[in-house]
């Protein structure tokens, strides 16, 4: 049974559970509106958190939150900005599992595989989604709209299996209301 | 006008709460009845979640777990007025779960808006930043001291000691840095705190800023935490407002104020030095000690680093005294412990405990044993660097001297139930994965060993010379744990051993007979 993430014996409760998977997934907010990067709005952004203590890593939050990754011609500037070398702020854009280089989908969901949620089936669910649309961890859905992430603890072990859509938090993740998600991400 | 309580903690969000606020206000509206909906942090009990309670002239009633299809037949039952119905438990603090329990640090988590600063204050809130203005930094650090609270985050320093080293250093600044990088799995504490008594943190990181002459204080949360990030700036920010931080705090001519800083999706920055780098805007890498954060630790000055627990603890020892927490515990690890139920069980959550509770009374009294009712067979307490527990150590007391004792470690006490499924090979390889892919770095045993821990185990698991491969492991195993740089490859051995030592069947080696302790 160890990976099949039905808690055996109680149909009650498992279909309560995908009810609320869909009426979660049914109100999810709009996907964020990004920018197409533009060097101007970089500097701007940059430009803004530059004057603070300890300021990179402020600044890699507010690009990504702007243009939904990081690009690589924004390091040189963070670097001119904060008087480092290219070297450096690389190796903090690298360091960091949050900050994607490239352009992630128009949705980031991010599941837990860490103990709790294995502990009740979490890594079967996570990898029959991955060999259902195809991808592997980190990847992107052919069509943009999702980019499935692995993350160590969400702080809903008392919920598990739980996931993170976008600041959407999912409790007792299933395959069925994962599908509902998937679905609903690719139309909007 | 009725007044109803619905948390919005991220694991009350994730079971449903919104969509239960949109059907309530629906039906509301469509019944012609004025409602007062106060959105809270939650009381821990997450199995319950979404906890709807009704104030009542008899006190708060409470019906849970709700969902959105519950709420017609609930207001067609009474709940405006409290009656009963499948889903009533009754008044929250009569409820066993609850009862049973001792909230000192989490007293307000669940019952009050977390950003209004008057209800805090009429909860008790800020006494304990009063009397330590009162003592002044000797005083309150005695106070501290006195209480026996040890650095909740894991490693179980002594805050009043450690603050002492602060007061005493000279420097033109100094820092309060506040560790919420929970990224222990299994653990939620700070998580349910910071959503659900913000200001609790506010007035914890305030006193300490008092104490140890230090004027401006970090939170570094978690990116994965969003809700908390959002909970945290708004108390801030209404604090200030209400002159509780600031230039001139309470009227006391002293300065503290503070910032939230986003980590970044890296667990190594739990650790204090490697949180203190990505504060400065670094690869979150370990730095060696000595020099100490107290001596030198943010931008080279003197620092005070505790976990949030810590902090959020010391309002109530300074309104209260620190004999009266003291007076909870036992032995060396006293007050109480913040255990974090989840994982396989069927009513998981916080629990708020004196230390000395065993392991069985959290797993079968509150926890009410398996989700999956099949039996149970492990324990991981600690989070991912501590030990599996079987079910012949379940009357072990939780507090740090039984569990070294013990061969495990409390961690910041997480407690994830397994049922009989689990494949403890299986773990001990996931343990040496997960450091893999979290080490900084820096040392060598950690960066390389975890990899090579991950292929030792698949090894034996395959049936490969599994003699010379089990010598091998042994061998890692105290190599990790001597000469790792930190606690992250030095504790990642604590769970494979623990699964070797109890539970070798999995790796299909033969029971050896337990060494004495």
């Amino acid at each position: 049974l160890y990976g099949s993430g039905a808690p055996a014996g109680d149909t009650r409760e498992g279909l309560r559970v995908t009810q609320l998977m869909a009426s979660i997934v049914a109100d999810l907010p709009r996907a964020a509106d990004r920018e197409v990067w533009d060097p101007v709005r970089g500097a701007e952004i940059i430009g803004a958190q530059a004057h603070r203590d300890g300021a990179a890593l402020p600044i890699l939050h507010d690009l990504q939150a702007a243009f939904g990754y990081v690009p690589k011609a924004s390091e040189a500037m963070i670097a001119e900005a904060l008087n480092l070398s290219r070297a450096e702020v690389h190796g903090v854009v690298s360091f960091y599992h949050d900050f994607h280089s490239e352009l992630p989908g128009r949705r980031v969901l991010k599941i837990c595989r860490a103990e709790a949620c294995q502990s009740v089936g979490g890594v079967a669910i996570a990898e029959r989604l991955l060999a259902r649309l195809g991808v592997q961890w980190g990847e992107t859905t052919p069509d943009g709209s999702l980019t499935i992430e692995p993350t160590f603890c969400l702080g809903l072990c008392a919920c598990a299996p739980a996931a993170l859509l976008d600041e959407t938090p999912l409790a007792r993740i299933d395959d069925a209301g994962l599908a509902q998600l998937v679905q609903q991400a690719a139309q909007a | 006008m009725t007044r109803l309580y619905l948390p919005q903690d991220a694991a009350a969000l994730a079971l449903g709460a919104d969509q239960v606020l949109h059907v309530l206000q629906s039906e509301a509206a469509r019944r012609g009845l004025t409602l007062e909906i106060i959105r809270t942090g939650t009381r821990g009990a997450v199995w319950l979640e979404p906890l709807l309670e009704v104030e009542t002239p008899s006190g708060r009633i409470g019906y849970g777990p709700v969902q959105p299809a519950d709420v017609a037949a609930l207001l067609d039952a009474g709940l405006l007025n409290g009656a009963d119905h499948a889903l009533c438990i009754g008044s929250p603090e009569a409820h066993p779960w609850f009862a049973g329990q001792t909230r000192l640090t989490f007293a307000r988590c669940g019952l009050i808006d977390p950003l209004s600063v008057e209800a805090y204050r009429e909860h008790g809130g800020y006494d304990g930043l009063a009397r330590a203005l009162e003592l002044g930094p000797v005083g309150t650090i005695d106070e501290v001291k006195r209480s026996g609270l040890r650095g909740r985050g894991g490693a179980g320093f002594p805050t009043g000691i450690k603050w002492n080293t602060v007061m005493l250093a000279q420097a033109d600044r100094k820092y309060v840095v506040c560790n919420a990088d929970e990224g222990d799995s299994g653990t939620f504490a700070d998580r349910i705190l910071m959503e659900g008594d913000p200001l609790c943190l506010v007035e914890g990181m305030t006193i300490a800023g008092v104490a140890v002459g230090a004027t401006y204080g970090y939170i570094y949360i978690r990116s994965e935490y969003p809700h908390a990030i959002r909970t945290m700036n708004g108390a801030i920010d209404a604090a200030r407002r209400a002159g509780l931080l600031g230039a001139d705090i309470l009227g006391s001519g002293c300065a503290f104020d503070l910032e939230v800083r986003v980590g970044a999706g890296a667990y190594i920055c739990g650790e204090e030095t490697s949180l203190l780098d990505s504060l400065e805007g670094k690869r979150g890498e370990v730095r060696a000690k000595p020099p100490l954060p107290a001596i030198e630790g943010l931008f080279g000055r003197p620092t005070a680093v505790n976990n949030v627990i810590s902090l959020a603890s010391v309002p109530w020892i300074m309104a209260h005294g620190g004999q009266a927490y003291a007076d909870f515990g036992t032995g060396r690890s006293l007050g109480t412990l913040a255990v974090q139920l989840g994982g396989n069980v069927t009513r998981g959550g916080l629990i708020e405990v004196p230390f000395g509770i065993t392991i069985r009374e959290l797993v079968e009294d509150w926890g009410q044993g398996t989700r999956t009712e099949r039996p149970f067979r492990a324990v991981q307490i600690g989070g991912p660097l501590g030990a599996y527990f079987p079910a012949a150590l379940l009357d072990t007391p939780m507090d740090y001297e039984a569990f070294a004792r013990a061969g495990g470690l409390l961690g910041h006490g997480g407690v994830v139930v397994f049922d009989d499924s689990v494949n403890l090979a299986v773990q001990a390889r996931f343990a040496f994965e997960f450091c893999a892919i979290e080490s900084c770095g820096k040392c060598t045993p950690c960066r390389i060993g975890a990899v090579r821990g991950m292929e030792v185990v698949d090894r034996i698991t395959a049936g490969i010379d599994t003699e010379k491969n089990f010598a091998l492991l042994d061998d890692l195993c105290e190599l990790m744990t001597d000469a790792s740089l930190c606690a992250m490859g030095g504790l990642t051995p604590v769970p494979v051993v623990s699964a070797l030592k109890h539970f070798p069947d999995d790796f299909d080696r033969v029971a050896l007979p337990l060494a004495a302790e």
